[in-house]
């Protein structure tokens, strides 16, 4: 099991891609808030890359509304891609994914760009 | 140590090698020369009070030849708190002059205030190389853990007429406990529990090891001697120096209720009847420690309502706060004064927690494997109601993330149940953030304090009861979180725990007894999603 979160902040034509390494959790704040706001830099959406995360529990959720609150008081689009079909699933169960758009992997997410 | 050595630019060029090219900077960092403990140069240094030039020492040290040798004319001592951290290596100038006392009050200055920094540096180092160490550490018992919970049983035996129990707890440090049930040819029982001298990684491996000799070597003979004495051969050429198994096995005729077992150095095993308790007396050297040993064979006839009790050293050497030995006088008490009935497991390890109190660290890994034969009246009772088996029994401490590691034996011991993936990983979270729930608000985040995990199936059913100490608190309904709201920044963006248990599995049963919380996640084994 992978102990520990980081994020890389990738700038692409179709949005900035913060890549997710690791566990989401509550220690995963700081470093997706201020991956976040590093994204932020660039004009356009930005996507959270999940394929290198496996795990992700309800502190962790907890950050990914905080971030999502902050994309929604500066008007900004966010997208995910490469969530299991589980966390897939509790994101619709917690309306996640309501509030973001959930692509079924990279290309999706960059092409709809 | 830093060793800082300006050469003149002429040395360079004539050196011939890369870094000999014109640059700017007249100083280069050259190979350190360190200055050995206990050599007299770190002596002088020490007691110098400023720079010190070579040529007025004459001192029996090779560093200092060293030092000649590699141009060295002056040693700036870096001295924090009267021990030399750091020295700076000077050739002789670039105007071949001799350094003046205006330069060495100068570089004497600059040794004075660099020497402080040089200290926090150091010490800033030394502190990252034991958080790495102790991250390695960590992550070696993780790995233990792993091992020894992977090849652990995943479900208790299920045999007609019998109740087979078992728990296991392993300590921080991940003692070699290890206990095994085997299937027999003619519906006989082989039943194993033992102990790997040495703790973390090792101690798994040999374990790993023995346990695969054991299992192979009970399919090949009909005689637990026999076994052990097979294992013990096999086992010899392959063990670490200074480490050994000690080790118990026996085979259980379930049919005709006779034990036959022998033993490897281990515990002798407790049996409870009618009249009190006895112990079953077999003898022999522990495994991996010599060839060519042999092992005595004990037969015993299991009545109807008698109770086997095999027990790990965790058990009988685990101490109080006062420094007393919990002991076989009072485990035999214990077992003598418990029913016949399924909960010896759970009595023998309340007395061991009540004993120990909670302030102390359990210092060994527990194993208890219980074994009894159920009355005639019993087996039919038990028949007819059915149907509910424990899987697995253990704790985890109440330590944050360690959610993840109760995920993982609950996964373990539920993976051959058929459960569709989707519903497994339904439950996974649940327990995840059941187990969480338990540690931060059950048990305060106390790592003394365990939350207990038991894991049962029926036909229909699997269920994960997860208790932790917080009977007295107040649980509030889960809530269905308002995301608008939270998204708002109306509301706080956590409390996702509660309804995420409850949206996960079909049913979620909670019960306090004022001491303790239980929750009872429960998931249909059938459904497709």
């Amino acid at each position: 099991m992978e102990d520990g979160f980081q994020a890389t902040v990738t700038r692409t034509e179709a949005g900035t891609v913060i890549n997710m390494t690791g566990t989401v959790n509550r220690s995963a704040k700081e470093g997706l808030e201020s991956a976040y706001e590093e994204a932020t830099g660039s004009q356009g959406r930005v996507l959270l890359d999940f394929r290198d995360v496996d795990y992700i529990n309800s502190t962790g959720i907890a950050v990914i509304v905080g971030v999502l609150a902050m994309a929604r008081a500066a008007n900004r689009e966010v997208g995910a891609f490469g969530l299991t079909e589980h966390y897939r699933e509790v994101f619709n169960i917690t309306r996640l994914a309501d509030f973001m758009t959930i692509y079924d992997d990279e290309t999706a997410a960059v092409t709809a760009g | 140590m830093v060793q800082l050595m300006k050469r003149r630019k002429s040395e360079e060029a004539a050196s011939g090698s890369p870094d000999a090219q014109p640059v700017d900077s007249r100083t280069s960092l050259i190979g350190a020369i360190p200055i050995p403990p206990g050599d007299p140069l770190e002596t002088v240094l020490v007691s110098s009070g400023g720079p010190v030039e070579l040529k007025d020492l004459e001192l029996e040290s090779e560093t200092l030849q060293a030092l000649r040798s590699a141009g060295v004319e002056l040693i700036v001592p870096l001295i924090g708190q009267g021990e030399l951290i750091g020295a700076l290596y000077l050739g002789s100038r670039l105007s071949d002059q001799p350094y003046s006392t205006d330069d060495r009050r100068l570089l004497g200055n600059l040794a004075s205030q660099v020497a402080p920094a040089m200290r926090v540096a150091q010490l800033v180092h030394e502190q990252q190389v034991e958080a790495k160490e102790r991250e390695r550490i960590q992550q070696e018992l993780q790995v233990a853990a792993l091992i020894q919970q992977t090849l652990l049983p995943k479900e208790l035996p299920a045999i007609p007429g019998w109740h087979v129990d078992a728990f296991y707890r392993p300590a921080r440090a991940v003692g070699g406990d290890f206990y095994d049930f085997i299937s027999l040819q003619d519906g006989r029982l082989g039943v194993v529990i033992g102990d790997v001298t040495d703790k973390g990684v090792p101690a798994a491996l040999v374990m790993a090891t023995c346990r695969s000799m054991l299992r192979a070597a009970s399919q090949r003979h009909d005689s637990p001697s026999a076994v052990l004495a097979d294992v013990n051969e096999a086992l010899v050429p392959e063990i670490p120096p200074a480490m050994f198994v000690t080790c118990l096995y026996a085979i259980i005729d379930t049919e005709a209720g006779e034990v036959v077992f022998a033993n490897a150095g281990h515990n002798l095993p407790y049996l409870r009847h009618d009249d009190g308790v006895k112990e079953l007396r077999a003898t022999g050297m522990p495994l991996g420690l010599m060839p060519g040993m042999s092992y005595d064979e004990v037969r015993y006839q299991m009545s109807s309502g008698e109770v086997m009790v095999l027990t790990s050293d965790g058990i009988t050497e685990a101490h109080n706060v006062e420094g007393e030995m919990y002991g076989f006088p009072r485990l035999m008490d214990r077992v003598s004064r418990q029913p016949s009935d399924d909960y010896m497991c759970t009595a023998l390890i309340d007395d061991l927690e009540s004993f120990t109190g909670s302030e102390l660290e359990q210092e060994d890994d527990i194993t208890l494997v219980v074994v009894r034969r159920i009355s005639s009246a019993q087996a039919a009772a038990s028949a007819f109601e059915g149907s509910s088996q424990v899987l697995a029994r253990f704790a985890v401490a109440s330590e944050e993330g360690n959610e993840r590691l109760a995920i993982e034996r609950v996964a373990a011991v539920i993976g051959d149940l058929g459960l569709v993936t989707s519903r497994l990983e339904r439950l996974k979270t649940a327990v995840g953030e059941t187990v969480m729930n338990a540690i931060e608000h059950g048990n305060d985040n106390r790592p003394e304090l365990d939350v207990d995990v038991e894991v049962r199936s029926t036909p229909t059913s699997v269920s994960v009861r997860i208790s932790d100490q917080g009977g007295h608190r107040f649980i509030p309904e889960a809530e269905r979180p308002d995301i608008e709201a939270k998204l708002a920044g109306e509301q706080t963006p956590r409390g996702w725990g509660l309804f995420l248990i409850e949206q996960m599995v079909d049913e979620v049963r909670s019960d306090s007894d004022g001491d303790s919380h239980t929750v009872e996640l429960v998931m249909n084994r059938e459904g497709d999603s």
